[in-house]
Formats: C-alpha cells, structure tokens, sequence
C-alpha cells in the first residue's frame, strides 16, 4: 500500500512537470513585452532592458525556465504587475474565502444529493425518481451565474433572509461568517447535487439486484440498513471518483461565483489578474488549481482501498 | 473485396449504423431538443425580420426602462412609429429583446464552431496518437497535463494572451476540449485495431491511410456526434461565463454572456437584464444537452461507459 502510494505520488510529477511547461510557455508566448509592462509607459529603452536583465528574460528560453521553476518550487511566483505585491502574499490572503466557499460547497452538496440519490434509486421509477432525474438535467445546463441571481432575487431581495455581498472571516465569527457564505454555496452546489444525485442513483440502482441485497432482506435487515450499509457502501467507489471529477468544475464555478457575491478569493484574483494581463498571478493561480485538482484526484484514489476492501495495491 | 461484415463489439455494421439513425430520429428526447435549438437559430438568424432595433444603437434618454415601456422610434425610412421595449432597456438605453435576440447568433455560433473544430483537431491527434506507438506516450502526457488544468482557468489564460474578441474566445474553448476527444478516438482506435477485420485488412496489405479511413473513421462518428453535441453545450457555457466576467467577447457584439454582464450592477432594479438573456442560455444549453442525451442513447449506448 505504501509503495502504491509513493509510485502515484511519484507519477503525479511528470502531470504537473508538463503543466509547468505549459504556463511557462504562455507568458512566453505573449504578443507583448512583460519587461515593458512592468517598467511603465515612461520607461526608456535603457530601464526596459534593465529590467528585462534583472528578470532574466535575456537567457536562452531553457535557462529561463529552469531559473522560473526553481523559484516557483520553492513557493516564489515573482512580483504581481498590478498589484504590486509578491504573487505568493497575494494567494495567502485570499485563500481562506475560497477554502471556506469550496468546503461549504462540498458538505452542502454531499448532504443533499446522496440521500437523493439513494432514494432515487429506491423508488425507481417514482415521482422522486423522476424529478432527481429532471433535476440532474437542469442543474448542468442552467450556468452557476444564472442560478446565483435567480437566487438573490429570492432569497436576498424578494425575502431579505440573507445579506448578498462580501466575506467575513472566519476569525470574525462563526455567524457571519456562515451567514454570508450561504448563499454562495447554496449556489454552487446546484450543479454538485445533479452531479452526485445522478451518479448515486445510477450506481446504487446497479448494486440493488445482486444478490447479497437479497440475502441481507432475507435475514431480516431493516430497509434503511440495506440501503445504507449493503447497497450505498457497495456503490460508493464510482460516486467518489465522480466527485474528483468535480473538483474541475468547483473551481471553475468558485471563479464565477465569488464575481458574482464579490467574494475575495482566489477566483476574484483570477478575473482581476486576467482583466489586467497580470501574467505572474495568472501563472500562479493556474498552477495551484491544478496542482489542488491534481491531488485531491490522488487521494480520490486511495480512497478506493478503503471504501471498497476487494480493491489492493 | 468488402472485409467488413464481422460483428464485434465496437465496430458497427452499416445496416446497424443506419438503424441506429432511425432510432434516433424517433427519441423523444433528440426531438425536443432539436426543435427547441431549431427555433432559438431562427430567432437569431432571423432577428433583423424580427421587430428589432439594431443591438447597438445607445439612447441615452431611455436608459433602464422596465419590460413594456414605449418610445417612438424612427424608421430608415423616416416614418415615425410606437416601439415596445418587450425586454425593457439596458444602462445605456439598448433595446434588451433585440441584444438577446442578437446574442443568440454569437452563442449558438460559438458552440458550433468549438464543437467541430476541437472535434476535427481531436481526431486527428487521436488517430495519429492511436497508430503511431511512438508518439502515443508523448501526446498523452502533453493531454493529461492540459486536462489537469481547470477547463475555465485554462480558457482565461489562453484569452489573455491576446486581445479580446471572437476568434480568441473560440481557440481559449477549443484548446481545453481537445484531450477529451483525443482520449476518446485514441481508445477507439485502440480497440479497433484488434478486430479481426482490421487485422485482415493489414495482412492483404491494405495502405494505413485507407484503413484509417475506410474501417476505423467509420466507427468514431456516432461516438464523435455525441462527444460535440456535449462539447458544444459547454462551449455556449463558457462563452458566456467568460464573457459574464468581462474577459469574452467585448459588449459591442451582443452576447447572452456580457448582456448579463452588463445587468450586474443594477440587478436589484432591473432584474431583466439578467433574467432574459439567462432564460435563453439557460434554455440553449438544456435543449443541447437534451439532444446529446438522446443520441447517446440511440448511436452509441456504450459512450457513457467508456469516457
């Protein structure tokens, strides 16, 4: 098991090493000059070239990326365009915002959607059925933006429950902290709940039929314990996995969602870093993400052993 | 010489091919879904016959104007007439029922676009990653690492890199899309190549090229129709994300995206800003979906199995 876990650990380089490649390639292959970015519209020719020195854009394209990827292994991504800050301070405060969003997201719609889905698969062809299936269509076409306004017209503006913009930290307090992230997470975990509805229904329904479901009815095991520990706990390995996969989409709904409720986090500092062509944010905020998407995949699959003990490494 | 009747598991025999179109011609599911996308084509197509004001034109007199409101617009022709904004009116006084109707053009035409050429790109590396081993491990590396990154990151990344506009928008939707149809014809071809047909077009000494195209294409277009349909369903999505953050297509051209965009800021008093133009996305995406849904089921039972 160890060794397995090392060899995956391990095979996670090359991915990231070739996605490394890839952002360092993009500031690359920018039509402009950062060096003139960065020096400001009353910069001579002298100053540019200075800077230009100073970054090593002058090295040979190889040496460059060397220099650039042991900086950023060793957590250094250069000094922000824009914001004149270092890039690694910038993600440092904004990360719980987007942390608390994203794990609020999770619970949320894990709470929902796996009940739904179980019980979808119990009453097969039933109006809960039927309207989870419904729903599971809706919830991927209907954009996280469209959902996020149609539920601030009801909740904040029409019934004036809870407050629409800003964050407050969590060191600020539980209840406001809560209060202003619920909305914001109900939003996103729309499309998580079709999500995991949908594939927990269909992997539950799959293990109804064997026989070890009917074996546990025959000895008189209650429904519920059928459900959950027979039938759920077979079916859990593909809802897992689906939920790494989702992990893609969560951050690419963080980015829309925390726009929306002007959240600072670290989606807003991926819009605000696009709109200003802050090249070494936008380097650094890819290459987080999906060093987070990266991971959290790995652990989904050493989940695996666990959740299902047939499964050995 | 005709080698291809044997039946196996993925390869398909013609009369099954044309079987499976029937099937889907008569899925309730395709049908809703193609008429619905079929009606929001000709409202955009046809958007000028439509009782639309041209989407630009700003009258910064009627600014923000709610659904219903009148003004007395003047014609090409010089003749005076009653308008109804049926959409009500943006900050800048643009008619929202002509923008949204407008935005349908650039949205359904970005999803289409995406969808065939990442489609085309796709199955070209995926052919050439399938039959030729030695580039196989390379380009799926060079695959896996574009799709460890987040699909709306790497589209934002890729829109920075030039000026804002509709050919960038589409190449940043295309570039993400890409591995996923490659692995798709890559695991096609895999197993193709071990049908025994194939393996008897190769002993008679059958071109590589001409395999390609006369036993293993055949089989990767029902999967392929499905995969673009699905593709172009989330092309419009992340237009209009991307747009909607105000890194798309600038506002001169009317998207459903930056028509929302521009709702923003005055959401509490003009919700129809956003409202409209979301209905339509929001419609456009579920009928494209509803489509994709439904050709799965009757083209290519086994897609859902095999991505």
């Amino acid at each position: 098991m160890l060794t397995y876990v090392l060899r995956r650990l391990l095979a996670t380089i090359p991915v990231m090493l070739i996605v490394a490649v890839l952002v360092f390639l993009m500031l690359r292959l920018t039509p402009s000059d950062p060096a003139a970015i960065i020096a400001g519209d009353n910069a001579n020719t002298e100053q540019v070239a200075e800077i230009r020195r100073r970054l090593g854009l002058d090295q040979p394209i190889l040496t460059q990326f060397v220099i650039w990827l042991g900086k950023t292994l060793q957590g250094d991504f250069g000094e922000s365009f824009f914001f004149k800050k270092q890039v690694t301070e910038l993600i440092s405060d904004r990360l719980e915002p987007t942390l608390s969003l994203s794990l609020l997201t999770i619970v949320i719609a894990i709470a929902i959607a796996i009940p739904l889905g179980v019980l979808a698969a119990y009453r097969h062809g039933g109006w809960l059925d039927r309207t989870v299936m419904g729903f599971s269509v809706l919830g991927f076409s209907v954009p996280v933006f469209v959902i996020a306004y149609v539920l601030i017209y009801i909740f904040a503006i029409e019934l004036n429950w809870l407050p629409v913009q800003g964050y407050q930290r969590l060191a600020q307090g539980v209840g406001g902290w809560l209060q202003r992230l619920l909305l914001p997470s109900i939003t996103l975990a729309v499309i998580f709940v079709a999500l995991i509805a949908r594939i927990t229904r269909t992997s539950v329904l799959e293990v109804m039929n064997e026989d070890y479901i009917r074996t546990a009815r025959a000895k008189g095991q209650t429904e519920p314990k059928v459900l959950i520990r027979h039938a759920l706990a077979n079916a859990a390995v593909p809802i897992v996995t689906v939920i790494g996969f989702g992990v893609g989409l969560l951050i690419g709904g963080v980015v829309v969602t925390e726009s929306v409720y002007t959240i600072p986090g670290l989606g807003r500092l991926t819009v605000d870093a696009v709109l200003a062509r802050d090249y070494p944010t936008i380097q650094a905020v890819i290459l987080l993400f999906s060093l987070a998407y990266v991971l959290i995949n790995l652990v989904v699959d050493l989940t695996y052993t666990f959740l299902d003990p047939r499964i050995r490494y | 010489m005709s080698i291809e009747a044997l039946p196996a598991e993925f390869a398909e025999t013609p009369l099954q091919r044309r079987r499976s179109l029937a099937a889907a011609a008569r899925n309730p599911s395709v049908i809703i879904g193609a008429l619905i996308v079929l009606v929001l084509a000709l409202l955009g197509a046809l958007a000028p016959l439509l009782d639309t004001l041209p989407p630009s034109d700003i009258n910064p007199v009627f600014r923000n104007k709610k659904p219903g409101a009148e003004r007395v617009v003047r014609d090409s022709n010089g003749s005076e007439r009653k308008y109804v904004h049926r959409f009500g009116t943006d900050s800048l006084g643009r008619d929202v029922y002509s923008r949204v109707l407008y935005g349908a053009r650039v949205s359904l035409i970005i999803g289409v676009t995406v969808a065939v050429i990442s489609v085309a790109i796709g199955l070209v590396i995926g052919l050439i990653a399938g039959y030729i081993r030695w580039l196989d491990g390379i380009i799926m590396r060079v695959m896996d690492g574009l799709m460890a990154i987040p699909t709306i990151l790497l589209a934002m990344g890729v829109v920075s890199l030039s000026r804002a506009g509709l050919s960038a928008v589409v190449i940043a939707i295309v570039i993400p899309d890409i591995p996923r149809v490659v692995r798709l014809v890559r695991s096609i071809v895999l197993s193709i190549r071990e049908e025994p047909y194939v393996e008897a077009a190769i002993t008679v000494g059958t071109p590589t090229p001409l395999l390609l195209l006369r036993h293993v294409l055949p089989n990767t277009v029902a999967p392929l129709i499905v995969q673009g349909t699905f593709i172009c369903a989330s092309a419009i999505l992340i237009e209009a994300a991307l747009s909607f953050l105000g890194v798309g297509i600038p506002p001169e051209t009317p998207t459903w995206g930056n028509i929302m965009a521009e709702g923003r800021s005055l959401f509490r008093v003009y919700p129809h800003n956003i409202f409209y133009p979301g209905l339509c996305l929001a419609l456009a995406v579920l009928a494209i979906n509803m489509l994709g849904d439904g050709l799965r089921d009757t083209l290519d039972p086994r897609f859902a199995k095999r991505v």
